[in-house]
Protein backbone atom coordinates (compact mmCIF):
# COMPACT_ATOMS: atom_id res chain seq x y z
CA UNK A 1 0.00 0.00 0.00
CA UNK A 2 0.97 2.96 -0.97
CA UNK A 3 1.97 5.69 1.42
CA UNK A 4 1.85 8.63 -0.97
CA UNK A 5 -1.53 7.67 -2.71
CA UNK A 6 -5.09 6.57 -1.93
CA UNK A 7 -6.66 5.20 -5.17
CA UNK A 8 -10.32 5.91 -4.64
CA UNK A 9 -11.79 3.86 -7.60
CA UNK A 10 -10.51 0.77 -9.33
CA UNK A 11 -12.58 0.18 -12.17
CA UNK A 12 -11.30 2.37 -15.40
CA UNK A 13 -13.72 3.10 -17.84
CA UNK A 14 -11.83 1.60 -20.46
CA UNK A 15 -13.08 -1.68 -19.50
CA UNK A 16 -16.78 -0.23 -19.98
CA UNK A 17 -16.26 0.62 -23.86
CA UNK A 18 -18.32 -3.00 -24.22
CA UNK A 19 -21.30 -2.02 -22.87
CA UNK A 20 -21.40 0.35 -26.28
CA UNK A 21 -24.87 -1.53 -26.95
CA UNK A 22 -26.55 -1.34 -23.67
CA UNK A 23 -28.16 2.05 -23.48
CA UNK A 24 -30.22 0.69 -20.40
CA UNK A 25 -29.72 3.70 -17.97
CA UNK A 26 -31.34 6.71 -17.80
CA UNK A 27 -31.11 9.54 -20.14
CA UNK A 28 -29.07 12.87 -18.62
CA UNK A 29 -29.34 16.36 -20.00
CA UNK A 30 -26.98 18.83 -20.12
CA UNK A 31 -29.70 21.75 -19.60
CA UNK A 32 -29.67 23.50 -16.54
CA UNK A 33 -33.57 23.06 -16.44
CA UNK A 34 -33.99 19.60 -15.70
CA UNK A 35 -31.63 18.65 -12.68
CA UNK A 36 -29.92 16.01 -14.88
CA UNK A 37 -26.96 18.02 -15.72
CA UNK A 38 -23.32 16.18 -15.74
CA UNK A 39 -23.74 12.65 -16.89
CA UNK A 40 -21.11 11.58 -14.15
CA UNK A 41 -23.98 11.70 -11.54
CA UNK A 42 -25.83 8.87 -13.63
CA UNK A 43 -25.85 4.96 -12.14
CA UNK A 44 -25.46 2.40 -14.61
CA UNK A 45 -28.64 0.52 -14.32
CA UNK A 46 -27.05 -2.88 -15.25
CA UNK A 47 -24.44 -2.90 -12.64
CA UNK A 48 -26.53 -1.32 -9.99
CA UNK A 49 -28.90 -4.45 -10.08
CA UNK A 50 -26.27 -6.53 -9.66
CA UNK A 51 -24.55 -5.19 -6.23
CA UNK B 1 0.06 10.69 -30.85
CA UNK B 2 -3.62 10.88 -31.80
CA UNK B 3 -4.98 13.90 -29.42
CA UNK B 4 -8.15 11.51 -28.96
CA UNK B 5 -6.28 8.58 -27.36
CA UNK B 6 -3.85 10.92 -25.58
CA UNK B 7 -3.24 10.12 -21.77
CA UNK B 8 -4.55 13.03 -19.62
CA UNK B 9 -4.63 13.62 -15.68
CA UNK B 10 -5.91 16.76 -14.32
CA UNK B 11 -5.19 17.50 -10.78
CA UNK B 12 -6.69 20.47 -8.01
CA UNK B 13 -6.73 21.02 -4.72
CA UNK B 14 -9.57 21.30 -2.54
CA UNK B 15 -10.45 21.48 0.96
CA UNK B 16 -7.01 20.23 2.50
CA UNK B 17 -6.95 17.57 0.11
CA UNK B 18 -4.61 16.94 -3.59
CA UNK B 19 -6.34 14.90 -6.26
CA UNK B 20 -5.38 13.91 -9.31
CA UNK B 21 -8.35 12.36 -12.06
CA UNK B 22 -6.80 10.08 -14.34
CA UNK B 23 -8.83 11.16 -17.64
CA UNK B 24 -9.20 8.04 -19.60
CA UNK B 25 -9.70 6.05 -16.97
CA UNK B 26 -12.03 7.94 -14.90
CA UNK B 27 -9.69 6.78 -11.70
CA UNK B 28 -9.40 9.21 -8.69
CA UNK B 29 -6.58 9.41 -6.55
CA UNK B 30 -5.64 11.15 -3.57
CA UNK B 31 -2.33 12.29 -3.24
CA UNK B 32 0.52 14.01 -1.07
CA UNK B 33 1.85 17.19 -1.62
CA UNK B 34 5.04 15.06 -3.27
CA UNK B 35 3.33 13.38 -5.40
CA UNK B 36 1.42 16.15 -6.91
CA UNK B 37 4.54 18.27 -7.34
CA UNK B 38 5.80 15.30 -9.11
CA UNK B 39 2.91 14.85 -11.69
CA UNK B 40 3.92 18.74 -12.62
CA UNK B 41 7.27 17.05 -14.53
CA UNK B 42 6.80 13.02 -14.28
CA UNK B 43 4.94 11.62 -17.73
CA UNK B 44 6.27 7.85 -17.06
CA UNK B 45 9.54 7.99 -18.22
CA UNK B 46 11.64 11.14 -17.35
CA UNK B 47 12.90 10.28 -13.55
CA UNK B 48 15.78 12.79 -13.92
CA UNK B 49 13.48 15.53 -15.16
CA UNK B 50 11.91 15.47 -12.23
CA UNK B 51 14.78 14.80 -9.67
CA UNK B 52 16.54 18.01 -11.46
CA UNK B 53 13.06 20.37 -11.26
CA UNK B 54 12.59 19.33 -7.57
CA UNK B 55 16.47 19.18 -6.39
CA UNK B 56 16.36 20.91 -2.96
CA UNK B 57 12.63 20.31 -1.96
CA UNK B 58 12.22 16.50 -1.47
CA UNK B 59 14.49 13.84 -0.50
CA UNK B 60 15.88 12.16 -3.93
CA UNK B 61 15.08 8.73 -2.23
CA UNK B 62 11.89 9.97 -1.28
CA UNK B 63 11.05 10.61 -4.90
CA UNK B 64 12.31 7.74 -6.25
CA UNK B 65 9.38 5.54 -4.35
CA UNK B 66 7.02 8.12 -5.35
CA UNK B 67 7.92 7.84 -8.97
CA UNK B 68 7.96 3.83 -8.03
CA UNK B 69 4.25 4.11 -6.97
CA UNK B 70 3.24 5.99 -10.28
CA UNK B 71 5.10 3.65 -12.18
CA UNK B 72 3.02 1.04 -10.75
CA UNK B 73 -0.60 2.73 -11.73
CA UNK B 74 0.89 3.58 -15.23
CA UNK B 75 1.40 0.14 -15.60
CA UNK B 76 -2.24 -1.08 -14.39
CA UNK B 77 -4.12 1.73 -16.81
CA UNK B 78 -4.91 3.57 -13.44
CA UNK B 79 -2.70 6.65 -14.50
CA UNK B 80 -1.80 8.00 -17.65
CA UNK B 81 -4.23 5.62 -19.15
CA UNK B 82 -4.71 6.00 -23.09
CA UNK B 83 -7.81 5.71 -24.80
CA UNK B 84 -8.47 2.55 -26.45
CA UNK B 85 -6.96 3.13 -30.38
CA UNK B 86 -9.35 1.09 -31.83
CA UNK B 87 -12.78 2.37 -30.29
CA UNK B 88 -15.07 3.68 -32.38
CA UNK B 89 -18.80 5.19 -31.38
CA UNK B 90 -21.21 3.31 -33.06
CA UNK B 91 -23.66 5.37 -34.96
CA UNK B 92 -27.15 3.41 -35.78
CA UNK B 93 -28.60 3.69 -39.10
CA UNK B 94 -31.96 3.80 -37.50
CA UNK B 95 -32.06 6.03 -34.03
CA UNK B 96 -32.93 4.42 -31.40
CA UNK B 97 -35.57 6.34 -29.08
CA UNK B 98 -35.39 5.96 -25.64
CA UNK B 99 -36.98 8.89 -23.88
CA UNK B 100 -39.37 11.29 -24.74
CA UNK B 101 -40.12 14.86 -23.25
CA UNK B 102 -43.67 15.32 -23.05
CA UNK B 103 -45.32 18.70 -23.04
CA UNK B 104 -47.97 18.45 -22.28
CA UNK B 105 -48.74 21.94 -21.33
CA UNK B 106 -47.68 24.99 -23.41
CA UNK B 107 -48.96 27.12 -20.68
CA UNK B 108 -47.85 27.93 -17.29
CA UNK B 109 -49.52 29.72 -14.28
CA UNK B 110 -46.24 31.68 -13.47
CA UNK B 111 -44.57 34.26 -15.12
CA UNK B 112 -40.63 33.31 -14.42
CA UNK B 113 -38.35 35.66 -15.81
CA UNK B 114 -35.73 33.52 -16.56
CA UNK B 115 -38.25 30.98 -18.28
CA UNK B 116 -36.76 29.96 -21.68
CA UNK B 117 -40.06 28.55 -22.75
CA UNK B 118 -41.86 31.89 -23.25
CA UNK B 119 -43.31 31.38 -19.66
CA UNK B 120 -45.13 28.32 -21.42
CA UNK B 121 -45.90 29.33 -24.43
CA UNK B 122 -42.48 28.88 -26.64
CA UNK B 123 -43.28 32.29 -28.34
CA UNK B 124 -45.35 30.34 -30.57
CA UNK B 125 -48.53 29.01 -29.13
CA UNK B 126 -50.30 28.82 -25.81
CA UNK B 127 -52.10 25.37 -26.25
CA UNK B 128 -52.66 21.71 -24.23
CA UNK B 129 -51.92 18.42 -25.45
CA UNK B 130 -54.84 16.36 -26.81
CA UNK B 131 -54.78 12.88 -25.26
CA UNK B 132 -55.11 12.02 -29.51
CA UNK B 133 -51.31 13.43 -29.21
CA UNK B 134 -50.13 11.88 -26.31
CA UNK B 135 -51.12 8.43 -26.90
CA UNK B 136 -49.38 8.47 -30.28
CA UNK B 137 -45.99 10.07 -28.52
CA UNK B 138 -46.62 6.77 -25.85
CA UNK B 139 -46.91 4.51 -29.36
CA UNK B 140 -44.25 6.18 -31.28
CA UNK B 141 -41.53 5.82 -28.24
CA UNK B 142 -42.37 1.87 -27.70
CA UNK B 143 -41.96 1.46 -31.97
CA UNK B 144 -38.97 3.19 -32.02
CA UNK B 145 -37.12 2.03 -28.99
CA UNK B 146 -36.18 -1.06 -30.24
CA UNK B 147 -35.10 -3.79 -27.69
CA UNK B 148 -34.20 -1.30 -25.43
CA UNK B 149 -36.56 -2.33 -22.06
CA UNK B 150 -35.90 1.19 -19.61
CA UNK B 151 -37.71 4.22 -21.28
CA UNK B 152 -38.56 7.22 -20.32
CA UNK B 153 -40.81 10.01 -20.19
CA UNK B 154 -41.32 13.59 -18.65
CA UNK B 155 -44.06 15.59 -18.37
CA UNK B 156 -43.25 18.73 -18.73
CA UNK B 157 -44.79 22.04 -20.19
CA UNK B 158 -45.40 25.21 -19.59
CA UNK B 159 -47.06 23.65 -16.29
CA UNK B 160 -48.34 20.16 -16.66
CA UNK B 161 -50.50 20.26 -14.00
CA UNK B 162 -52.92 22.56 -15.92
CA UNK B 163 -53.32 19.36 -18.04
CA UNK B 164 -54.06 17.14 -15.56
CA UNK B 165 -56.88 15.01 -16.94
CA UNK B 166 -54.72 14.12 -19.87
CA UNK B 167 -51.43 13.38 -17.59
CA UNK B 168 -53.67 11.11 -15.70
CA UNK B 169 -54.81 9.13 -19.38
CA UNK B 170 -51.15 9.14 -21.08
CA UNK B 171 -49.73 7.16 -17.49
CA UNK B 172 -52.82 4.90 -17.48
CA UNK B 173 -52.03 4.36 -21.34
CA UNK B 174 -48.45 4.36 -20.63
CA UNK B 175 -48.61 1.24 -18.04
CA UNK B 176 -50.87 -0.43 -19.94
CA UNK B 177 -49.15 -0.25 -23.46
CA UNK B 178 -45.34 -1.08 -21.58
CA UNK B 179 -47.04 -4.37 -20.26
CA UNK B 180 -48.05 -5.35 -23.75
CA UNK B 181 -44.47 -4.46 -24.72
CA UNK B 182 -41.94 -6.22 -22.03
CA UNK B 183 -40.92 -2.19 -21.61
CA UNK B 184 -40.21 -0.63 -18.38
CA UNK B 185 -41.45 3.53 -18.64
CA UNK B 186 -39.86 5.65 -16.32
CA UNK B 187 -42.35 8.66 -15.94
CA UNK B 188 -41.45 11.69 -14.73
CA UNK B 189 -43.41 15.23 -13.71
CA UNK B 190 -41.54 18.66 -13.62
CA UNK B 191 -43.93 20.77 -11.78
CA UNK B 192 -44.15 25.03 -10.73
CA UNK B 193 -45.78 23.15 -7.03
CA UNK B 194 -48.56 25.66 -7.29
CA UNK B 195 -51.91 22.89 -8.01
CA UNK B 196 -49.84 20.37 -6.70
CA UNK B 197 -52.63 19.08 -4.16
CA UNK B 198 -53.52 16.28 -1.92
CA UNK B 199 -55.14 14.42 -4.71
CA UNK B 200 -52.10 14.73 -7.42
CA UNK B 201 -49.99 14.08 -4.68
CA UNK B 202 -51.41 10.53 -4.10
CA UNK B 203 -51.83 10.04 -7.37
CA UNK B 204 -48.43 10.85 -8.52
CA UNK B 205 -46.60 8.87 -5.48
CA UNK B 206 -49.33 5.97 -6.28
CA UNK B 207 -48.20 5.63 -9.95
CA UNK B 208 -44.28 5.72 -9.27
CA UNK B 209 -43.98 8.98 -10.95
CA UNK B 210 -40.43 10.71 -10.53
CA UNK B 211 -40.52 14.51 -9.33
CA UNK B 212 -38.80 17.51 -9.82
CA UNK B 213 -40.06 20.30 -7.94
CA UNK B 214 -38.85 23.98 -8.66
CA UNK B 215 -38.36 26.16 -5.72
CA UNK B 216 -35.64 29.06 -6.12
CA UNK B 217 -34.69 29.33 -2.49
CA UNK B 218 -34.81 31.74 -0.18
CA UNK B 219 -38.50 33.59 -0.16
CA UNK B 220 -36.90 36.57 -1.68
CA UNK B 221 -35.00 35.27 -4.36
CA UNK B 222 -37.89 32.66 -5.45
CA UNK B 223 -40.57 35.50 -5.40
CA UNK B 224 -38.21 37.80 -7.77
CA UNK B 225 -37.85 35.52 -10.06
CA UNK B 226 -40.87 33.40 -10.42
CA UNK B 227 -43.93 35.58 -9.90
CA UNK B 228 -47.43 34.76 -10.29
CA UNK B 229 -49.71 35.61 -13.97
CA UNK B 230 -50.06 38.81 -11.76
CA UNK B 231 -46.65 39.78 -10.45
CA UNK B 232 -47.14 38.27 -7.16
CA UNK B 233 -45.15 36.14 -5.09
CA UNK B 234 -45.67 32.84 -5.15
CA UNK B 235 -43.43 31.13 -2.81
CA UNK B 236 -45.23 30.54 0.16
CA UNK B 237 -48.62 28.62 -1.58
CA UNK B 238 -45.48 26.72 -3.59
CA UNK B 239 -43.51 26.15 -0.39
CA UNK B 240 -46.67 24.84 1.53
CA UNK B 241 -47.98 22.56 -1.56
CA UNK B 242 -44.15 21.22 -1.85
CA UNK B 243 -43.66 20.47 1.61
CA UNK B 244 -47.11 18.13 2.23
CA UNK B 245 -45.86 16.63 -1.41
CA UNK B 246 -42.31 15.55 0.29
CA UNK B 247 -43.67 14.38 2.94
CA UNK B 248 -45.86 12.04 1.80
CA UNK B 249 -43.62 10.79 -1.18
CA UNK B 250 -43.48 7.31 0.55
CA UNK B 251 -39.94 6.57 -0.97
CA UNK B 252 -40.47 7.35 -4.32
CA UNK B 253 -38.05 9.64 -6.11
CA UNK B 254 -38.11 13.55 -6.32
CA UNK B 255 -35.80 16.90 -6.68
CA UNK B 256 -36.42 20.04 -4.98
CA UNK B 257 -34.55 22.07 -7.98
CA UNK B 258 -33.70 25.84 -7.83
CA UNK B 259 -32.17 28.27 -10.40
CA UNK B 260 -29.79 31.11 -9.59
CA UNK B 261 -28.79 33.62 -11.13
CA UNK B 262 -26.58 36.98 -10.66
CA UNK B 263 -28.90 38.72 -8.08
CA UNK B 264 -28.44 35.33 -5.55
CA UNK B 265 -24.47 34.26 -6.32
CA UNK B 266 -24.66 33.52 -2.59
CA UNK B 267 -26.67 30.20 -3.43
CA UNK B 268 -25.33 28.03 -0.40
CA UNK B 269 -27.42 30.03 1.46
CA UNK B 270 -30.85 28.95 -1.35
CA UNK B 271 -29.62 25.64 -0.85
CA UNK B 272 -29.32 25.44 3.04
CA UNK B 273 -32.74 27.52 3.25
CA UNK B 274 -34.19 24.18 1.32
CA UNK B 275 -33.00 21.97 3.29
CA UNK B 276 -33.86 23.65 6.51
CA UNK B 277 -37.39 24.07 5.19
CA UNK B 278 -37.91 20.00 4.80
CA UNK B 279 -36.12 19.18 1.33
CA UNK B 280 -32.88 17.23 1.78
CA UNK B 281 -32.87 16.14 -1.90
CA UNK B 282 -32.07 19.11 -3.23
CA UNK B 283 -30.36 21.07 -6.59
CA UNK B 284 -29.31 24.23 -7.52
CA UNK B 285 -28.66 25.21 -11.11
CA UNK B 286 -27.32 28.30 -13.06
CA UNK B 287 -30.01 30.17 -14.69
CA UNK B 288 -29.91 30.19 -18.95
CA UNK B 289 -30.60 32.75 -20.59
CA UNK B 290 -30.22 36.05 -22.60
CA UNK B 291 -26.81 37.47 -21.97
CA UNK B 292 -28.02 40.95 -22.06
CA UNK B 293 -30.57 40.19 -19.54
CA UNK B 294 -29.86 41.44 -15.83
CA UNK B 295 -29.91 38.13 -14.17
CA UNK B 296 -27.46 36.75 -16.42
CA UNK B 297 -24.57 35.32 -15.06
CA UNK B 298 -21.40 36.78 -16.99
CA UNK B 299 -17.92 35.88 -17.57
CA UNK B 300 -16.40 38.70 -14.72
CA UNK B 301 -18.96 36.35 -12.41
CA UNK B 302 -17.17 33.34 -12.77
CA UNK B 303 -14.28 33.62 -9.78
CA UNK B 304 -17.41 34.37 -7.32
CA UNK B 305 -19.26 31.35 -9.14
CA UNK B 306 -16.45 29.43 -8.12
CA UNK B 307 -15.70 30.45 -4.95
CA UNK B 308 -19.64 30.18 -4.11
CA UNK B 309 -19.25 26.08 -4.98
CA UNK B 310 -16.67 25.46 -3.05
CA UNK B 311 -18.65 27.04 0.02
CA UNK B 312 -21.32 24.75 -0.76
CA UNK B 313 -19.24 21.84 -0.79
CA UNK B 314 -17.68 22.67 2.44
CA UNK B 315 -21.19 23.16 4.11
CA UNK B 316 -22.35 19.56 2.57
CA UNK B 317 -19.64 18.06 4.43
CA UNK B 318 -19.94 19.91 7.09
CA UNK B 319 -23.94 18.69 7.12
CA UNK B 320 -22.40 15.28 6.67
CA UNK B 321 -20.49 15.38 10.01
CA UNK B 322 -22.53 16.75 11.62
CA UNK B 323 -25.06 13.50 10.95
CA UNK B 324 -27.46 15.52 9.12
CA UNK B 325 -26.37 14.72 5.38
CA UNK B 326 -28.66 15.96 2.66
CA UNK B 327 -28.51 14.95 -1.23
CA UNK B 328 -27.49 17.83 -3.76
CA UNK B 329 -28.02 16.90 -7.06
CA UNK B 330 -24.76 17.45 -8.67
CA UNK B 331 -21.97 16.80 -5.95
CA UNK B 332 -24.03 12.75 -6.63
CA UNK B 333 -21.27 11.71 -8.48
CA UNK B 334 -21.13 7.98 -8.47
CA UNK B 335 -17.48 6.92 -9.32
CA UNK B 336 -17.89 3.32 -8.68
CA UNK B 337 -21.07 2.23 -10.98
CA UNK B 338 -21.43 5.27 -12.68
CA UNK B 339 -22.09 5.34 -16.42
CA UNK B 340 -19.95 3.18 -19.00
CA UNK B 341 -17.87 5.34 -21.32
CA UNK B 342 -20.63 4.95 -24.66
CA UNK B 343 -23.20 6.59 -22.46
CA UNK B 344 -20.83 9.46 -21.57
CA UNK B 345 -20.03 10.15 -25.21
CA UNK B 346 -23.97 9.70 -26.13
CA UNK B 347 -24.31 12.47 -24.05
CA UNK B 348 -28.05 13.44 -23.36
CA UNK B 349 -28.96 11.81 -26.48
CA UNK B 350 -30.85 14.61 -27.77
CA UNK B 351 -31.85 14.64 -31.29
CA UNK B 352 -31.44 10.88 -31.83
CA UNK B 353 -32.16 8.89 -28.37
CA UNK B 354 -33.89 11.65 -26.71
CA UNK B 355 -36.37 13.85 -28.52
CA UNK B 356 -39.60 16.45 -27.01
CA UNK B 357 -43.11 16.26 -28.71
CA UNK B 358 -45.19 18.92 -28.32
CA UNK B 359 -49.23 19.69 -28.44
CA UNK B 360 -49.38 19.74 -32.07
CA UNK B 361 -47.61 16.46 -32.17
CA UNK B 362 -44.39 18.06 -34.17
CA UNK B 363 -40.77 16.31 -32.77
CA UNK B 364 -38.10 18.34 -31.76
CA UNK B 365 -34.68 17.05 -30.88
CA UNK B 366 -34.98 18.45 -27.00
CA UNK B 367 -37.34 20.21 -25.18
CA UNK B 368 -34.94 23.22 -25.15
CA UNK B 369 -34.97 23.27 -29.40
CA UNK B 370 -39.21 23.69 -29.26
CA UNK B 371 -40.10 26.39 -31.44
CA UNK B 372 -36.83 27.19 -32.85
CA UNK B 373 -37.22 27.77 -36.88
CA UNK B 374 -35.86 24.65 -38.37
CA UNK B 375 -35.64 22.27 -35.89
CA UNK B 376 -38.84 19.89 -36.40
CA UNK B 377 -37.74 16.72 -36.96
CA UNK B 378 -41.06 15.30 -37.53
CA UNK B 379 -44.43 14.48 -35.98
CA UNK B 380 -45.62 11.95 -34.00
CA UNK B 381 -49.07 11.17 -36.64
CA UNK B 382 -46.04 11.61 -39.45
CA UNK B 383 -43.01 9.83 -38.17
CA UNK B 384 -39.56 10.94 -38.08
CA UNK B 385 -38.23 13.27 -41.21
CA UNK B 386 -35.15 14.95 -40.80
CA UNK B 387 -33.04 11.89 -40.55
CA UNK B 388 -29.53 14.00 -41.74
CA UNK B 389 -30.84 16.28 -38.64
CA UNK B 390 -30.75 13.44 -36.18
CA UNK B 391 -27.35 11.90 -37.49
CA UNK B 392 -25.94 15.24 -37.06
CA UNK B 393 -26.78 14.95 -33.04
CA UNK B 394 -25.74 11.76 -32.97
CA UNK B 395 -22.09 12.39 -34.45
CA UNK B 396 -22.29 15.87 -32.10
CA UNK B 397 -20.29 14.24 -29.35
CA UNK B 398 -17.05 14.95 -27.34
CA UNK B 399 -14.55 12.79 -29.76
CA UNK B 400 -15.91 14.68 -32.73
CA UNK B 401 -15.82 18.66 -31.00
CA UNK B 402 -12.30 20.07 -31.13
CA UNK B 403 -12.52 22.46 -28.47
CA UNK B 404 -13.04 19.50 -25.78
CA UNK B 405 -10.88 16.63 -27.04
CA UNK B 406 -8.29 18.19 -24.74
CA UNK B 407 -10.32 18.84 -21.56
CA UNK B 408 -10.12 16.74 -18.79
CA UNK B 409 -13.45 17.42 -17.88
CA UNK B 410 -15.18 15.71 -21.34
CA UNK B 411 -16.26 12.49 -20.02
CA UNK B 412 -18.27 13.96 -17.34
CA UNK B 413 -20.26 16.98 -19.10
CA UNK B 414 -20.28 14.92 -22.28
CA UNK B 415 -19.74 18.47 -24.68
CA UNK B 416 -22.10 20.21 -22.80
CA UNK B 417 -25.88 21.36 -23.47
CA UNK B 418 -26.14 20.94 -27.85
CA UNK B 419 -29.18 24.26 -27.84
CA UNK B 420 -27.06 26.26 -25.33
CA UNK B 421 -24.60 25.88 -27.53
CA UNK B 422 -26.20 26.72 -30.15
CA UNK B 423 -28.02 29.71 -28.90
CA UNK B 424 -24.67 31.42 -27.44
CA UNK B 425 -22.26 29.99 -29.69
CA UNK B 426 -24.56 29.63 -32.80
CA UNK B 427 -23.55 26.05 -33.61
CA UNK B 428 -24.21 22.79 -31.57
CA UNK B 429 -20.80 21.80 -31.95
CA UNK B 430 -19.20 24.72 -29.97
CA UNK B 431 -19.18 24.57 -25.95
CA UNK B 432 -20.42 27.73 -24.10
CA UNK B 433 -17.18 28.90 -22.02
CA UNK B 434 -19.80 30.17 -19.09
CA UNK B 435 -21.18 26.64 -18.66
CA UNK B 436 -18.07 24.88 -19.50
CA UNK B 437 -16.25 26.96 -16.26
CA UNK B 438 -19.31 26.33 -14.07
CA UNK B 439 -19.20 22.90 -14.93
CA UNK B 440 -15.30 22.08 -14.17
CA UNK B 441 -15.77 23.52 -11.11
CA UNK B 442 -19.01 21.38 -10.24
CA UNK B 443 -17.56 18.42 -11.50
CA UNK B 444 -14.35 19.48 -8.96
CA UNK B 445 -16.14 19.50 -5.86
CA UNK B 446 -17.96 16.80 -6.88
CA UNK B 447 -14.62 14.95 -6.92
CA UNK B 448 -13.43 16.15 -3.51
CA UNK B 449 -16.75 15.28 -1.94
CA UNK B 450 -16.45 11.55 -3.35
CA UNK B 451 -13.14 11.25 -2.45
CA UNK B 452 -13.99 12.77 1.15
CA UNK B 453 -16.64 10.50 1.80
CA UNK B 454 -14.85 7.12 0.49
CA UNK B 455 -11.74 8.21 3.02
CA UNK B 456 -13.43 9.52 6.01
CA UNK B 457 -17.02 7.41 5.90
CA UNK B 458 -19.26 10.11 7.01
CA UNK B 459 -23.43 9.65 7.31
CA UNK B 460 -24.48 10.72 3.59
CA UNK B 461 -27.70 10.27 2.16
CA UNK B 462 -28.81 7.95 -1.20
CA UNK B 463 -30.61 9.15 -4.13
CA UNK B 464 -34.22 9.40 -2.96
CA UNK B 465 -36.18 6.82 -4.56
CA UNK B 466 -33.17 4.85 -6.31
CA UNK B 467 -33.91 1.79 -3.66
CA UNK B 468 -37.76 1.77 -4.60
CA UNK B 469 -37.22 1.62 -8.13
CA UNK B 470 -34.66 -0.81 -8.15
CA UNK B 471 -36.76 -3.15 -6.10
CA UNK B 472 -39.55 -2.56 -8.42
CA UNK B 473 -37.68 -3.66 -11.37
CA UNK B 474 -36.15 -6.65 -9.47
CA UNK B 475 -39.71 -7.99 -8.38
CA UNK B 476 -40.85 -7.31 -12.28
CA UNK B 477 -38.14 -9.34 -13.38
Amino acid sequence: MSKHIVTINKGSLQDTIKFESCSECQTSCQSACKTSCTIGNLVCTEQAKKD
Amino acid sequence: MDNRVMPMIHKFKQNGMDIVLDVNSGIVHVVDDMTYDVLDYYKGDNREDVLKALDGKYDPAELGEVMDDLDELIGKGMLFAPMDPNYKVAIEDRPIIKALCLNIAHDCNLRCKYCFAGQGGYGKWRMLMSFDVARRAVDFLIAHSGPRQHCEMDFFGGEPLMNWHVVQQTVAYVREQEKKHNKIIKLSLTTNGMYLDEEKVKYLTDNHISLILSLDGRKENHDRMRPGVHGEGTYDRVLKNLQYCVAHRDGEEYYVRGTYTKYNLDFTKDVLDMVDKGFPAVSMEPVVGDLSEPYAIQEEDLPRVKEEYETLAKAFIQREEAGHPFFYFHFNMNLWQGPCLPKRLRGCGAGHEYLAVVPNGDIYPCHQFVGRDGYVIGNVYEGLKNMKMMREFRENHVLNKPECIGCWAKFFCSGGCHANNETYAGDIHKPFHISCEIQKKRIECALMIQAYNQMKQPQVMAQPGLAKQLAREKAEN
